[in-house]
C-alpha cells in the first residue's frame, strides 16, 4: 500500500520545527510501524535527505525506547502496545498519518521524534528503590508475601518508562508513572521502611520536573502499554496524604 | 505549620483541596435540592419559613460563609490547577484524538465549570442578592421563584445550566474519592456507580421544578 | 607458550572461589573514593557492578548509549534465572547446577568459573527479592520455580514473562540510588568509542555524546565492559537495535583478545523473518515448547494448509529422532533440527523457512483457557505480529540468533589480557562454553555484576596506589583524535548506498555461512565475501549530516564497521575449530546420526584471538581446558 505519512521535523532543542509531508511507497501489511520509518529513511537517505530520527531499540515493546503519537494518539490507534509493535496491517492503503514526538515541557524535543525523558530517571532517582546494599540480605523465602500483593506489585513493575502517560495526559501528567513504581514497592514488605519517605521524594521531583497534576481523567491507562491500571494513582495519592500527615520530617 | 502549607502547595496538595471542597459543595447541592423541592408545595408557606430560618439561623449564617469560601476556593484552585498544566505542555499536538482514551467531560472540567460558575452568578443576582443582601425584593422569596421561573427563557438557561452541573459532577463525583485515594475493588464500582446517579439526579430534580412551574403548574 | 594464564585458584572445584576471595587484596574503606571506575553499559552486568562498586565508595562514571540506563537489553529476557536455592526439594545442588552448565555448554566451558557462577547464584536471588522484584509465588508466599530449557529440576525463578525486566529494574533501582547520592555519575545516551591506554593499561575511554556529537574522553583507574553481545553482527537477531560490538571491538584492536567469537547460540522457537523490510527478529520463550509439537509435513513441498495435512503426514521430527527429550531437547539440537527439515524442503509459510509448532494437542488435553493462562502473553504478541491466530493454527516458528557465547577473553578475576580493563556479563566469553543453557544469562550477568566483579577489582586497584589518574597524559588526546577523525572519514566517503544496506549484506553472508551449520567450503567463501564487502564499505557508505549533532546514520557506520571486522574473526575462528560443539556446528564433524561431534584430543580449549594491525591475520592463543570434576561426554538426548 501507499501511504502518506506527515512527520515532525525538527534539526535540535534550539530550532523551530515542523510538519513535513513524505510518500512511502509499496508499504507491506506485514511491517511493523518502525520497519515503514527504516523504509522511509532509507528512502530519504537515497535522496540525500537526512533520516528521521527516531528513539527505538528493543523492537518487542518492552525497552520502552519508542515513543510516536501517530495520528493522534499514544502509540497509535491500538490499546496494549508500544510503536513498535504496531503493524502497517492496521493501516489501509491511501492513509495520511500524521507523527509527533511527545508533547510536554518536562520531555523537550532533541531532534525530530526524539525526547529527552531524563524526567523520568531524575524522579525514580529520588526515591524509587529500596536501599539495601549488595550483600548480607536475609533469604529470598525468608520473608513470605502473599501471591496477591506480589501479582499486584509486578502489575505495577511492569511499567516501561516510555512516557505515553504523559504524552496523552492533556495536563502531561507524569502520575501514573510515579504511581506505577510507588505501588509497587507498597505492597511489599520490603519497602515499607522508606515508604513514606518515598513517596514524598518522588513526588516532590515530579513536580519539580514541571509535570501536570492529574485530573483523573483515565487517558494514561488507556494508552499505556502495559495497561497499568488508575489504581495505583489513587494508591498514590493515599500514600501520598497518609506520608505528610504522618511522616516525622517536619 | 509549615509543613502543612508546604503539603498543600504542590499538585498533590492542591488536588487534595480540590477533591474536599468539590465534596463539600455536592454535600450542599444536596441540601439545596431538598429545600427546593419545598417549591412543588402550591402554597409557599413551608418555603417561605424554610428560607426565613435560613436567612436568620446564626449556625447557618456561618455556615454560608464557609459555603462561599468552599465555592471561592475550588474556584481559585481549579484557576491554579489549570494553569500550571497549561505550562505542563506549551506545545500542543498538531492532530490530536484524545476522545479516544477519555471523556468530554472529563477534559473540560474547567468548562463546565466556567459555565455553571456563569449559571451561579445569574442565580445569586436572582435571588440571593435581592432577598439577603439588597433587601430590594418586593415579594417574598416563594412569590419571586414562582415569577421567575415563569419565564421562558430563564428557565432554558436554568435547565441548560443544570446540564453543565451534570457534566461536571459525572466526572467531579468520583475523581474526588480518586484523588482522596478512596480506590478499592469492592468499593470503587458503587462509587462510580452512585457519581453517576447522582450527577443525573440531582440536577435533573434542580431542572424539574422549574420545568414544573412553568409548563406544568 | 600460551600468554594466557586464567588465574584458577588451584584446590577443589568447590573451594576454589572462598580460597580466592581471601586471597585477594583489599581497598581500604577510606581509600576507596581515590579510585574511580569506569563502567560501560548498563544492563544486568553493568548497572549491578555500577550500583555494588559505588555502594563500596568508588565513584563510578556509568556510561550507556540509550537514553536511560533502564533500557538496556536484558530487559528483553523472557523466561526466568536460575539459582541453586532447591527450594523444591528435587535434588537440586550448586555441583548439579554447574554439572548442568558445564555439560550444556558441551565441555567449551571453564570448570572454576562455572562453579563460581553456580556458588553466587543463590546470593542473586536473595539480592534481587531484597531490592523488591516480584518474583512468581505460591500461594503460602514463597517463591515459585519453573523447570525450564529441558532441566530436570525445577530451579528457574521467573517474573511472569518478563524476568528480564524485572531483574534489571532491580539493577536499576540499585544504580539510581547510587546516583542520587553522588556516587555514580551517569552518562546516558553515550557511547564508548575507544579505549585509552598508558603504560599498557585501561585508563580510560573516549566517549561521543550522542546528542550534541561531543567526543570526549573519561579518565578512571579501571575500566569494565559490560557491553553485551554481538548477535547483530547477524542483521536479524533477537538483539536490540542499538546493540553492538563497538566497546568490545575497539578494546579489543587496542590488546583485549577475543575468545571463541563463532559461538553463538541459534534460539529455537522466534517468529520467522515475513519478508526484505524485516529489521529484527522476536523470541518467543522456549517455554512454549513444554506443550507445543514441532512438526512439519511428511511429504517435500506441501503447501497445504496445516488443518488439511492429516495426522499421518505429519512429522514431529524432534519427538521421532529423540524419544527421550522429543520438543524438550537443548536449544542448539532444535535449532539445528528444524534447519534441517527447511534445508530438504519440508518448511512451512510463504517462505518456507518456518516449522510448525502446535498447540491443537495441549488445547485438546488441557482446554483453551488454561492453555492462554500458561502463554496468553506469547500468544498474544505471535497474534500482534503475524496477525494470525495461535489457537486456531499452529505457530510458525525458525530459529534466530539469540546470544554470543564468545566475548572477551577474560581470567578469573573477569580481567581481560589488557591490565584494568574487564569484561562481564556477555561482554565476556566465560560461563557459558559453546552452548547457553536457558535462564543463565540473566544468572551470570548478576554474578558477575553483584558477586564477583566487586572482590576482584579491588585486588588489582590495590595494588596500583591512590594517585589520580593524569587525565592530561598525552595518550587521551591521542585517543580522541582518532576518534574525531574516524567520524570525519565516515562522512567523507559520501558514496552511493546505506549503513543498513552493508548490515543487512553481512548479515546475509554471516547467517548463510556462519549460522547454524558451518563447512570449510562456506567459511572459506564467507571470508571472500567480508573481505570485498569491507572494501566496498569504505569506498561506498554514505553517511548524511553533521558529527555534532544527533546522528543516527553516524552512529551505525561505527557499529557496522566494526561487526564487519568481528564477522571476519567469527568465520576465521569458525574454520579453525574443526569440530561440532554446541552452537558451533561443522557439518564435516558429526556423527553417523548427524549430531555434534566434538574433538576434545584437539579442540577443548578456548581460543583467544590477538589482533596483531589493521587487515593483518589475528593471532591464534590456546587456552587449555581442564576438566578435573566432570568427566567429558558426548550429549546424548536421544
Amino acid at each position: 500500500m501507499n501511504l502518506t505519512v506527515k512527520v515532525w521535523r525538527q534539526k535540535n532543542s534550539k530550532s523551530e520545527g515542523k510538519m513535513v509531508s513524505y510518500n512511502v511507497k509499496d508499504v507491506s501489511p506485514d511491517m511493523s510501524f518502525l520497519e515503514m520509518f527504516d523504509v522511509l529513511n532509507e528512502d530519504l537517505i537515497s535522496k540525500g535527505d537526512e533520516p528521521i530520527a527516531f528513539d527505538h531499540d528493543c523492537r518487542e515493546g518492552i525497552c520502552g525506547m519508542c515513543s510516536m503519537y501517530i495520528n493522534g494518539r499514544a502509540h497509535g490507534p491500538k490499546t496494549g502496545i508500544t510503536t513498535c509493535q504496531l503493524h502497517m496491517r492496521s493501516f489501509k492503503d491511501g492513509d495520511t498519518i500524521v507523527v509527533e514526538p511527545w508533547r510536554a515541557s518536562a520531555f523537550p524535543v532533541v531532534k525530530d521524534l526524539v525526547v529527552d525523558r531524563g524526567a523520568f530517571d531524575r524522579i525514580i532517582n529520588a526515591g524509587g528503590f529500596v536501599s539495601v546494599n549488595t550483600g548480607g540480605v536475609p533469604d529470598a523465602n525468608a520473608i513470605p508475601i502473599s501471591k496477591i500483593d506480589a501479582d499486584a506489585a509486578f502489575d505495577a513493575a511492569t511499567c516501561i518508562g516510555c512516557g505515553a502517560c504523559v504524552a496523552s495526559c492533556k495536563n502531561a501528567s507524569a502520575s501514573l508513572f510515579v504511581a506505577a513504581k510507588i505501588t509497587q514497592l507498597a505492597l511489599l514488605p520490603q519497602g515499607q521502611v522508606e515508604r513514606a519517605a518515598r513517596v514524598e521524594k518522588m513526588v516532590a521531583q515530579m513536580e519539580a520536573e514541571g509535570f501536570g497534576a492529574c485530573t483523573n481523567t483515565g487517558a494514561c491507562s488507556v494508552e499505556c502499554p502495559k495497561e497499568i491500571s488508575q489504581d495505583t494513582i489513587a494508591t498514590m495519592n493515599r500514600e501520598y496524604y497518609a506520608a505528610k500527615a504522618s511522616s516525622k520530617n517536619v | 505549620m509549615g509543613w502543612l502549607s508546604k503539603a498543600l502547595s504542590g499538585n498533590l496538595g492542591q488536588k487534595l483541596i480540590m477533591s474536599l471542597t468539590g465534596l463539600f459543595l455536592i454535600s450542599f447541592l444536596l441540601e439545596h435540592l431538598l429545600s427546593n423541592l419545598l417549591l412543588l408545595k402550591s402554597d409557599g408557606a413551608d418555603f417561605n419559613a424554610y428560607a426565613e430560618f435560613m436567612k436568620t439561623n446564626p449556625v447557618i449564617q456561618a455556615a454560608e460563609y464557609v459555603l462561599f469560601g468552599g465555592f471561592i476556593v475550588h474556584i481559585i484552585y481549579a484557576a491554579i490547577i489549570t494553569a500550571k498544566n497549561k505550562k505542563a505542555r506549551p506545545h500542543g499536538y498538531a492532530y490530536n484524538n484524545p476522545s479516544a482514551n477519555s471523556s468530554w467531560f472529563s477534559r473540560n472540567m474547567g468548562l463546565s465549570g466556567s459555565m455553571v460558575l456563569i449559571f451561579l452568578i445569574v442565580h445569586l443576582k436572582s435571588f440571593f442578592v435581592p432577598h439577603k443582601i439588597t433587601h430590594s425584593a418586593t415579594m417574598t422569596i416563594y412569590d419571586d421563584a414562582i415569577i421567575t421561573f415563569g419565564n421562558v427563557p430563564y428557565t432554558l438557561f436554568y435547565v441548560a445550566a443544570m446540564c453543565l452541573l451534570a457534566f461536571h459532577l459525572n466526572h467531579g463525583f468520583q475523581s474526588a474519592f480518586q484523588t482522596l485515594g478512596l480506590r478499592h475493588p469492592k468499593y470503587t464500582p458503587f462509587i462510580k456507580k452512585l457519581g453517576t446517579a447522582f450527577s443525573i439526579l440531582v440536577p435533573a430534580g434542580f431542572a424539574a421544578i422549574p420545568l414544573y412551574i412553568c409548563f406544568i403548574r | 607458550m600460551t600468554k594466557l594464564d586464567s588465574k584458577i585458584p588451584e584446590g577443589p572445584v568447590a573451594e576454589k572461589w572462598t580460597k580466592h576471595k581471601f586471597n585477594l587484596k583489599l581497598v581500604n574503606p577510606a581509600n576507596k573514593r581515590k579510585y574511580d571506575i569506569i563502567v560501560v553499559g548498563t544492563g544486568l552486568a553493568g548497572a549491578s557492578a555500577a550500583a555494588t562498586l559505588a555502594e563500596l565508595g568508588y565513584n563510578v562514571k556509568a556510561f550507556c548509549f540509550q537514553d536511560s540506563p533502564r533500557r538496556a537489553h536484558s530487559i528483553a529476557a523472557q523466561g526466568g534465572i536460575n539459582a541453586a536455592k532447591n527450594y523444591q526439594n528435587d535434588g537440586d545442588s550448586i555441583f548439579r547446577l554447574f554439572y548442568d552448565t558445564v555439560k550444556g555448554g558441551d565441555y567449551r566451558a571453564r570448570e572454576g568459573n562455572v562453579y563460581r557462577l553456580a556458588e553466587v547464584s543463590v546470593n542473586i536471588i536473595d539480592q534481587c527479592v531484597a531490592q523488591g522484584v516480584p518474583f512468581a509465588r505460591e500461594y503460602g508466599g514463597l517463591l515459585d520455580n519453573r523447570s525450564f530449557g529441558g532441566a530436570q529440576v525445577s530451579r528457574t525463578f521467573y517474573a511472569r514473562g518478563q524476568t528480564g525486566q524485572q531483574l534489571l529494574l532491580g539493577a536499576y533501582s540499585a544504580l539510581s540510588r547510587q546516583i542520587g547520592l553522588g556516587k555514580v555519575k551517569m552518562y546516558s545516551r553515550t557511547e564508548m568509542l575507544d579505549l585509552v591506554m598508558i603504560d599498557g593499561a585501561a585508563k580510560g575511554i573516549v566517549t561521543r555524546d550522542l546528542v550534541t556529537g561531543e567526543i570526549a574522553s573519561h579518565a578512571g583507574h579501571a575500566v569494565l565492559l559490560c557491553t553485551g553481545g554481538y548477535g547483530n553482527v547477524f542483521y536479524l537477531s533477537t538483539n536490540a537495535q542499538g546493540s553492538n560490538v563497538t566497546a568490545a571491538w575497539r578494546a579489543h584492536k587496542k590488546g583485549a583478545f577475543f575468545a571463541n567469537p563463532c559461538f553463538t547460540q541459534i534460539h529455537p522457537t522466534c517468529i520467522p523473518v515475513s519478508g526484505d523490510h524485516q529489521s529484527k527478529l522476536t523470541l518467543m520463550s522456549e517455554s512454549l515448547r513444554n506443550d507445543g509439537r514441532v512438526w512439519v509435513p511428511k511429504k517435500v513441498g506441501d503447501k497445504r494448509n496445516p488443518s488439511e495435512i492429516p495426522e499421518d503426514e505429519r512429522d514431529y521430527f524432534l519427538e521421532r529422532k529423540y524419544p527421550s527429550f522429543g520438543n524438550l531437547v537443548p536449544r542448539d539440537v532444535a535449532s539445528r533440527n528444524a534447519k534441517e527439515q527447511c534445508d530438504a524442503n519440508k518448511g512451512v509459510g510463504s517462505s518456507g523457512l518456518a516449522v510448525y509448532l502446535d498447540f491443537a494437542d495441549a488445547i485438546k488435553r488441557l482446554g483453551e483457557n488454561s492453555v492462554r493462562a500458561k502463554y496468553g502473553n506469547l500468544f498474544d504478541m505471535y497474534a500482534q505480529i503475524t496477525g494470525e491466530n495461535p489457537y486456531k493454527s499452529p505457530m510458525r516458528i525458525y530459529p534466530a540468533v539469540h546470544y554470543t557465547m564468545g566475548g572477551l577473553w577474560v581470567d578469573y578475576n573477569l580481567m581481560t589480557t589488557i591490565p584494568g580493563l574487564y569484561a562481564l556479563g556477555e561482554a565476556n566469553f566465560s560461563d557459558h562454553g559453546a552452548n547457553r543453557l536457558g535462564a543463565s544469562a540473566l544468572m551470570q550477568g548478576l554474578a558477575d555484576g553483584y558477586f564477583v566483579i566487586p572482590y576482584t577489582v579491588g585486588d588489582y586497584l590495590a595494588g596500583l596506589g591512590t594517585k589520580p589518574v593524569d587525565k592530561n597524559h598525552p595518550a587521551f588526546k591521542e585517543a580522541e583524535d582518532k576518534v574525531k577523525a574516524l567520524t570525519k572519514k565516515f562522512l567523507s566517503i559520501k558514496g552511493t548506498k546505506s549503513v543498513t544496506h552493508y548490515h543487512r549484506e553481512l548479515g546475509r553472508i554471516m547467517w548463510d555461512y556462519c549460522g547454524m551449520a558451518r563447512n570449510a567450503e562456506g567459511l572459506t567463501k564467507a571470508k571472500g565475501l567480508i573481505k570485498d564487502l569491507k572494501e566496498d564499505f569504505w569506498k561506498n557508505v554514505k553517511v548524511l549530516g553533521e558529527g555534532e549533532e544527533l546522528n543516527q546514520s553516524l552512529e551505525k557506520a561505527g557499529r557496522v564497521a566494526d561487526f564487519i571486522e568481528l564477522g571476519a574473526l567469527m568465520v576465521e575462528d569458525a574454520l579453525n575449530r574443526n569440530e561440532s560443539c554446541g552452537g558451533h556446528f561443522r557439518e564435516e564433524y558429526q556423527t553417523e546420526e548427524n549430531e555434534a561431534k566434538r574433538d576434545d584430543e584437539n579442540y577443548a580449549y578456548v581460543a583467544a584471538w590477538e589482533f596483531k594491525g589493521e587487515d593483518k591475520a589475528e593471532e591464534l592463543h590456546k587456552e587449555n581446558l581442564k576438566f578435573e570434576t566432570v568427566k567429558l561426554t558426548q550429549r546424548s538426548y536421544k
